[in-house]
């Protein structure tokens, strides 16, 4: 069956398009209906302790955080999501259920058994729970300042950002590794399909940023810059659609960019060769700046690392709080008519958010060749 | 009776630097491409990168405010 004629008239293209924009964005709309209504339901029966106004801020920081499932639509006890798998290493061993067991609890009212042990989730991290329940029916020790007491086991669970973080790994996977082949397959032809799509892109990471900063020792350090630029790209990109395979915040967990500086300080610190360690260590300056400005480079060493895991985290989560922000808008004012100027403005930012994703993985890229160029240089230039 | 946190308007700081170093860059941005309108392509690149870097330090200062509001840190 031929559809193409469809594709073939501007109007219809725009069409098209505009139909796809508007359902992620009301997509994301409709995912917040929720609160308001249990709010107002529960306004009429509640303990003192609920406020009965919009909390913008937990809310926020509720969506932005890990959880254990994937949350799809409802409130509360009516939730409707993908539940996921809690693994815990307890002192008495593993321990492994769904998180349906917790039936969509996150205040620890509903206590978990297995082998004996008993495990209570407050905020989406898991505890063992108390033998009884405190004045507000959680089973565990809150003090004032809503600090648990109990001890947590270690927690192995795969929440959202693990299934995430598999997910996209395994689907970059695909991807390149059939892109690779279909170079060997197709040698000497020109390329077709997704590898015309990704060959100006590697072109672009191996001219722009690679061989201008490692210069001829380029091919050993491509694999591991093209792995950090399509990853973080896909992930941030991920990250911003709104319903399942990415409802979860993965590049704005500084746990992961965390391990990513780490790859980087590792890469370059193994590769450096003695004029780096020589720049470090006897610097080209007067001998009486030593005593200052030894401790600054081996500071040094370490911030730059630092500095790329906290660009990218901050940058990925400030988006992310915009948007969200933005949106939740229509809910402290309490009006229909504030929706439009949101949601406009939603969709303002959220394509800044796709910009920012796109320039951000470009720069962690840019930066650690960067890092591994300064390790790797040779004759010192004095 | 003042609410809300210091954090808040220490983020808000952050803010203005953020501001006029961008603002900064974009108008020599414009300048160098109003000069050379051949170079506009290569300007608006690194017009972008100068931005990210700017913008980075920016929130570095809101991740301290975040850690420093009362609640402290990622509740």
């Amino acid at each position: 069956m031929h559809f193409s004629h469809i594709l073939r008239s501007k109007k219809n293209i725009l069409s098209i398009a505009f139909a796809l924009f508007l359902t992620f964005f009301s997509l994301n709309v409709s995912a917040l209906e929720g609160p308001v209504a249990e709010e107002t339901a529960q306004a009429h029966a509640k303990e003192t302790e609920r406020k009965k106004e919009f909390d913008i801020s937990t809310f926020i920081l509720h969506h932005i955080a890990d959880a254990h499932a994937f949350h799809l639509w409802g409130e509360g006890e009516h939730s409707v999501g993908i539940p996921l798998p809690v693994i815990l290493w307890t002192e008495n061993g593993p321990a492994a259920f769904m998180s349906s067991e917790f039936h969509h609890d996150n205040e620890g009212k509903v206590v978990v058994e297995r082998g004996g042990q008993r495990f209570v989730n407050i905020h989406e991290k898991i505890y063992i729970a108390s033998p009884e329940a405190n004045e507000h029916g959680v089973f565990a020790e809150v003090n004032a300042r809503h600090e648990v007491a109990n001890k947590q086991p270690l927690d192995f669970s795969i929440t959202k950002n693990v299934f995430t973080l598999i997910f996209s790994s395994v689907i970059l996977a695909i991807v390149f590794i059939r892109v690779a082949k279909a170079y060997g397959k197709r040698s000497g032809k020109s390329p077709k399909g997704f590898q015309s799509l990704m060959e100006p892109v590697i072109l672009f990471i191996r001219d722009e940023v690679a061989i201008p900063n490692l210069g001829s020792k380029f091919e050993r350090f491509m694999p591991y810059l093209l792995t950090i630029f399509f990853f973080i790209w896909f992930n941030n990109l991920l990250g911003m659609v709104p319903f399942f395979p990415g409802g979860a915040n993965l590049t704005g967990n500084i746990n992961l960019t965390f391990v990513l500086a780490l790859l980087t300080f590792i890469i370059t610190t193994a590769n450096g060769n003695k004029y780096y360690w020589s720049h470090i260590f006897k610097p080209h300056v007067p001998w009486w700046l030593y005593p200052l400005m030894i401790p600054v480079e081996i500071i040094g060493i370490f911030t730059k690392p630092i500095a790329l895991m906290i660009r990218l985290f901050a940058n990925i989560t400030a988006g992310h709080i915009l948007v969200l922000a933005l949106l939740c808008l229509i809910f402290v004012f309490k009006s229909i008519f504030v929706a439009p100027v949101s949601v406009l403005f939603v969709v303002f930012i959220s394509l800044i958010e796709l910009l920012v994703g796109a320039i951000q993985a470009f720069i962690f890229t840019v930066l650690t060749a960067l890092f591994i160029g300064l390790a790797i240089e040779e004759h010192g230039e004095h | 009776m003042v609410i809300g946190s210091i954090a808040a308007i220490g983020a808000g700081l952050a803010a203005i630097g953020a501001g006029i170093g961008i603002g900064k860059i974009g108008g020599s941005a414009l300048e160098g491409v109003a000069r050379q309108p051949e170079a506009a392509s290569k300007i608006q690149t690194m017009m972008l990168i100068a931005a990210a870097f700017v913008e980075a330090v920016a929130l570095f200062a809101v991740v301290v405010s975040f850690l420093g509001t009362n609640s402290g840190g990622a509740v």
